[in-house]
């Protein structure tokens, strides 16, 4: 379904990131898929071998302006334009609002959402001309909700939605959706950090009664990159169990 | 410089979907051809591909008809 598009999924080393990597690489997109390490990259591109998926991992410091420049004029010189964008890669940095620093803000601020405009930016071009383009913000339940501790990542998220909606709105003349995917409690790297108290008090709230899965998520990025989901733009597919409903 | 024209003008008809007979060199691309903002960022990045140049951002919000687009070409060209 997705053959011969070309797709880019930021922090696609683990987690969240990789199921999406796999699940466009299985509907036969091309994935480039970015981590922030030589390391990270090399398993991505063994994981993508490994299920069949034309595409590699290559590393980019999503914060870095010059560098994002320069990946994806490589990635369009080298395969054409990029189509289809997933902006997944994200940081925590949580503290109490009263104790947290400017430098946790901005590191937060930074990747979360300022990286994802700029991202966003560098594929238009080409999915204007290509008359298509798909983009999915990977954002979080907490972007809705609030959460108390991460003031800086609730912000963050909260204005990818804002960002979503806005590009939506300038783009869709031309073809190009771009929605939101908004994660709940997934069992990740990053939910493992939790302490048992705050993991048990989560799935109290859970009314599917369990933790989410990346594959879960990835199942909705899935969707609203195929063609089932061509009038699908500006909007947020929660993908929390029901721990919020908008 | 008849040929600059010719070539803009047909740029301008593919972008905006309009009958080359149609455009003028006193058209704008607004008002008379009927652009939004899209489009016009959009007819910079296909002149600037067609006459492999770059057009900074205060240059292009100054380019609103064929002819200014014309004259820009003409002054830039190396």
């Amino acid at each position: 379904m997705l053959n011969d598009k070309i797709a880019l999924v930021t922090g696609a080393t683990r987690g969240i990131g990789r199921a999406i990597a796999l699940e466009l690489g299985r509907q036969g997109a091309t994935v480039i898929g970015t981590a922030t390490s030589e390391d990270g990259a090399g398993k991505i591109s063994a994981y993508l071998t490994e299920s069949g998926v034309k595409g590699r991992g290559i590393v980019l410091n999503v914060t870095d302006a010059a560098q994002t420049d320069a990946v994806l004029a490589d990635i369009a010189k080298e395969l054409g334009a990029i189509t289809i964008l997933v902006n997944n890669a994200g940081i925590t940095r949580d503290n109490l609002a009263m104790r947290m620093g400017d430098d946790e803000w901005d590191a937060v601020i930074d990747t979360n959402l300022k990286a994802v405009f700029r991202l966003s930016r560098g594929v238009m071009r080409g999915m204007m001309k290509a008359r298509f383009g798909r983009i999915v913000n990977i954002s979080s339940v907490v972007g809705y909700s609030g959460n108390p501790g991460q003031a800086n990542y609730c912000a963050a998220k909260a204005g990818v939605a804002g960002l979503s909606r806005s590009l939506a709105r300038e783009l869709g003349s031309r073809n190009i959706t771009v929605n939101c995917v908004a994660p709940g409690f997934i069992a990740t790297d990053m939910t493992h950090a939790l302490t048992e108290e705050q993991k048990a008090a989560m799935l109290a709230s859970i009314p599917l009664g369990r933790a989410g899965t990346p594959e879960d998520v990835a199942g909705a990025v899935g969707f609203l990159v195929s063609p089932a989901a061509s009038y699908v733009t500006g909007t947020t597919v929660h993908v929390n169990g029901g721990m919020f409903m908008d | 410089m008849d040929n600059i024209v010719e070539r803009v003008k047909k740029i301008v008809a593919e972008q905006l979907g309009v009958n080359e007979a149609d455009i003028k060199n006193e058209s704008s691309f607004v008002d008379d051809l009927g652009a939004d903002s899209l489009d016009t960022v959009e007819l910079v990045m296909a002149l600037e591909e067609e006459f492999e140049c770059e057009i900074p951002d205060d240059q292009a919000e100054k380019i609103t008809t064929v002819q200014q687009a014309v004259d820009y070409i003409l002054a830039n060209k190396k």
